[in-house]
């Protein structure tokens, strides 16, 4: 075997359980120094968690990693990073307050001979690492100071400092421009030539093609198959990776759509986004369509009363209702299923039950005091309706999987009975199945006269769902849709600011 | 769906039984234990330690520190903490001291001191909602306040002569039992019905659980956080009324530094800084584990520093294994 096909890294029968969750199963890969191995995989298929084993994050169950033949066992992330691994992350974790060089010295600043941190050397060697990716930028900027691409390339200079033989990017162009994603290219490329092996993650099937050597597809933790990027094609990648075809699944029963229960007029929220204006109609899902930084989740925190709008009014049923709070807004009927169902939708070290009851415990007590024996029905009767796989309604929130954390947060809206339900990427980081769970539920929820705003970020399920879509770009609103007008090209074109 | 793991399937068999291990009773158990294999431990040593006249010295002792400590779990599950509870102790003792010594009934008197304890709750639960002061930084700013104005109000002096009847709150017994003890079993009770049964106690676990996911499901977080600290502080009036009838005189620096110990007593029983886990008959093991520790120390002859050596690692031993268990 010639030097250059020689891997760097292999994995073998990779296993990792998590408490009633078996998230990877039987995972065999390898990536070759200067490839492109990238990996590809609906939201929840178990990327992150190879990631994360990779890099010392989590502990594997079973299975075997070879760092250029030779097995490895990391018990930590710095021993990932010893081994000549390193990750850039789409929530780029670099110390913000620190400048540039500091960051690329943590936890190993050059000394003097008095001992004294050698900021001299510490300068010039970040200097050298950047410009030879051609980033240009003074190594004493503080890292909050420079724009998000900078940012990435900043991380990217560090983890080459680190001297890294494999390169993990995970959605690495999520935040960036046409222009900045080009240079990250470049930088790829430049990797490539210096033997770097590279995993690539992404959602964009463009990118597959313009970077990757070959492509391996994963479905519910296990692989579905690696390919050679120029012997297949997207629509093949999308059968692997959905395993089944995609139309059907977004099928739901229409219901009949009635008088406009949620109105908005000339919303505004400081730079976040400005002038928005939809209705939403009983028995309809109202789609959101928007990149990241587009502020759809800005405006839904905002008609909620999680945050405060600047200008704007909104109206309930006809109303015009003054809503200063969440409270407010549940008053109203509305309900919120958040992004981050972890940091805004449960208290994950309570149980099933609390959760669950938590919106409408009124309605199980009598004068502050909580019956339980009512809570406890109200918990076991939307289990049992959610299909929620739980071993009791005692069970801690935070051993359940994805798709059974967010049935928990959906079953506390259905306890209050509410009629406007708002979904914030409701299936981002959960298994098909679930997935097709919570499509049911959708279409339970329509069939009884309530109304959806649902916000994602995944183009085939809001046009497979939506009965019209509002299409967002920084903070602007480009339209709204109607179902015969749904084509991605259009929405993808809208979503990047050109009409 | 075959990801999920086998044994998770169906329903458990002994539903009660699973419980019991999942909501952190084990806890409990291993201090029940803990404190069993201590008196017992106790009394083969001790002459003294397993006779009536002991044990109602040390529940009168355990009593006061153990209500204060009530008070604490409260806020530290709720995700805060509370520095200022020996001072608010100290100030209700001394302010019903002064009512009474300035002719005031009883009643009155006690009556006063409870308002004006709870009252510096509120205060806490505005700075901490109100100004987002972090609660370590707010209590501790009332905490050395309180104690400065106890100091002003006093003279920094003793107040003497109150009346006998106030005086017999700390020596009267119910059927044999001391009164101090009763009143800290009716706190506890209190207690424990309000954190497991009442829409309050349960919005204290989700706002220390995850307070945006709290707010976001309507909780009143302004309301919760009010309560938490006025909580706080009525029971430490309350204890600061019973720790100035033991000792018989209003005393200025009465209560100083009971916030260690109280801290202590709530994590010892379990309870997480972190917020969104405490229990109130953890912390109440908790506190009687060290008021035993203390008094068994004393009657064995045990050296005072040795003694404290001993309470010391008991705290963060306590804290290690449970943290393994987990």
């Amino acid at each position: 075997m010639s030097l250059e096909h020689e891997k760097i890294i292999e994995v073998k029968n990779l296993s990792k359980e998590f408490p009633g969750v078996r998230a990877l199963d039987n995972v065999s890969f390898d990536v070759k120094k200067g490839e492109v191995l990238a990996l590809v995989g609906e939201n929840g298929a178990g990327k992150s968690t190879i990631i994360k084993i990779l890099m010392g994050v989590h502990i594997r169950t079973s299975g075997e990693i070879f760092i250029e033949g030779k097995a490895v066992d990391f018990k930590s992330p710095l021993q990932a990073e010893r081994h000549g691994l390193g990750a850039v992350y789409q929530d780029i974790n670099l110390a913000k307050d620190l400048t540039i060089a500091e960051n690329f010295y943590m936890g190993q600043l050059p000394k003097t001979k008095l001992g004294l941190v050698d900021y001299k050397t510490m300068y010039s060697e970040t200097k050298k690492v950047l410009e030879s990716i051609n980033v240009h930028v003074n190594p004493k900027s503080i890292i909050s100071e420079l724009s998000v691409a900078q940012q990435e390339m900043v991380a990217i200079g560090k983890i080459l400092h680190l001297k890294a033989k494999l390169v993990i990017f995970d959605e690495p162009t999520a935040l960036l421009t046409n222009e900045e994603i080009e240079q990250l290219f470049k930088i790829i490329l430049m990797l490539k030539k210096r033997n770097v092996g590279i995993v690539y993650i992404t959602h964009r099937m463009d990118e597959i093609f313009k970077i990757s050597d070959r492509v391996t597809v994963m479905k519910d933790g296990t692989i579905v198959k690696t390919v050679n990027t120029i012997e297949t094609n997207e629509n093949q990648l999308i059968t692997m990776m959905v395993g089944r075809n995609t139309d059907s699944m977004y099928e739901i029963q229409q219901a009949k759509q009635g008088e406009a229960v949620l109105r908005v007029e000339n919303l505004s929220r400081g730079k976040s986004f400005q002038n928005v204006n939809f209705e939403i109609k009983r028995g309809e899902i109202f789609g959101m369509f928007g990149l990241v930084g587009s502020g759809r989740t800005e405006i839904v925190r905002c008609i909620f009363g999680a945050d405060k709008k600047d200008t704007g009014t909104i109206f309930v049923n006809g109303k015009e209702s003054d809503i200063s709070s969440p409270q407010a807004a549940i008053a109203k009927g509305m309900a919120l299923i958040p992004e981050n169902r972890k940091e805004e939708g449960l208290a994950l070290d309570l149980s099933v039950a609390t959760n669950t009851n938590m919106v409408s415990i009124n309605k199980v007590s009598r004068f502050g005091i909580i019956d339980s024996r009512k809570s406890d029905d109200q918990a076991e009767k939307l289990v049992e309706r959610l299909r929620t796989k739980t071993p009791s309604i005692h069970q801690m929130v935070m051993n359940l999987s994805g798709g059974n954390q967010q049935k928990v947060v959906i079953s506390k809206w259905l306890a209050h009975e509410s009629d406007i339900f708002i979904f914030d990427e409701p299936t981002v980081g959960i298994d098909v199945g679930a997935k097709h769970e919570i499509y049911k539920i959708f279409e339970q929820l329509l069939q009884q006269g309530k109304s959806i705003l649902l916000i994602s970020s995944y183009l085939p399920e809001v046009m497979g769902l939506s009965n019209r879509i509002l299409v967002m770009y920084e903070g602007k609103q480009m339209g709204i849709l109607e179902k015969s007008e749904f084509n991605d090209e259009k929405i993808l074109k809208l979503a990047s600011g050109i009409r | 769906m075959e990801k999920y793991v086998k044994e998770k399937k169906g329903k458990p068999k002994g539903k009660k039984a699973l419980r019991f291990f999942s909501t952190g009773m084990r806890t409990e158990l291993f201090l029940v234990m803990l404190l069993g294999l201590l008196i017992i431990f106790l009394t083969v040593k001790s002459d003294v330690f397993f006779t009536a006249s002991n044990l109602k010295t040390l529940t009168r002792q355990a009593s006061i520190y153990g209500i204060i400590a009530i008070g604490m779990v409260v806020v530290i599950t709720s995700s805060g903490i509370d520095l200022s509870v020996g001072s608010v102790t100290g100030l209700s003792g001394v302010v019903a001291a002064l009512s009474m010594a300035s002719g005031a009934s009883i009643t009155i008197s006690i009556l006063i001191a409870a308002i004006a304890g709870t009252l510096i709750g509120l205060v806490n639960g505005i700075l901490v909602y109100d100004g987002k002061v972090p609660p370590f930084i707010a209590t501790m700013g009332t905490m050395t306040v309180i104690r400065a104005v106890i100091m002003l109000l006093t003279n920094a002096s003793m107040i003497s002569g109150l009346p006998r009847e106030f005086r017999n709150i700390a020596q009267i017994e119910i059927f044999n039992i001391p009164f101090l003890f009763v009143v800290w079993l009716a706190i506890i009770g209190l207690a424990w019905f309000m954190t497991k049964k009442t829409v309050f106690g349960r919005n204290v676990y989700a706002l220390g659980s995850n307070r945006e996911a709290a707010r976001l499901s309507g909780i009143n977080i302004r309301r919760t956080t009010y309560g938490v600290y006025m909580f706080s502080a009525l029971v430490c009036s309350i204890a600061g009324i019973l720790l100035t009838a033991r000792l018989g005189n209003g005393v200025p620096t009465a209560g100083s530094g009971y916030e260690l110990d109280a801290i202590a007593a709530a994590v010892v029983g379990g309870a997480s800084l972190d917020g969104g886990a405490g229990s109130v008959i953890g912390t109440v093991l908790g506190s009687m584990i060290m008021a035993t520790l203390r008094q068994g120390g004393v009657l064995l002859g045990v050296n005072s520093f040795i003694l404290e050596i001993i309470i010391g690692s008991l705290i963060v031993i306590a804290v290690l294994l449970d943290k393994l268990r987990r």
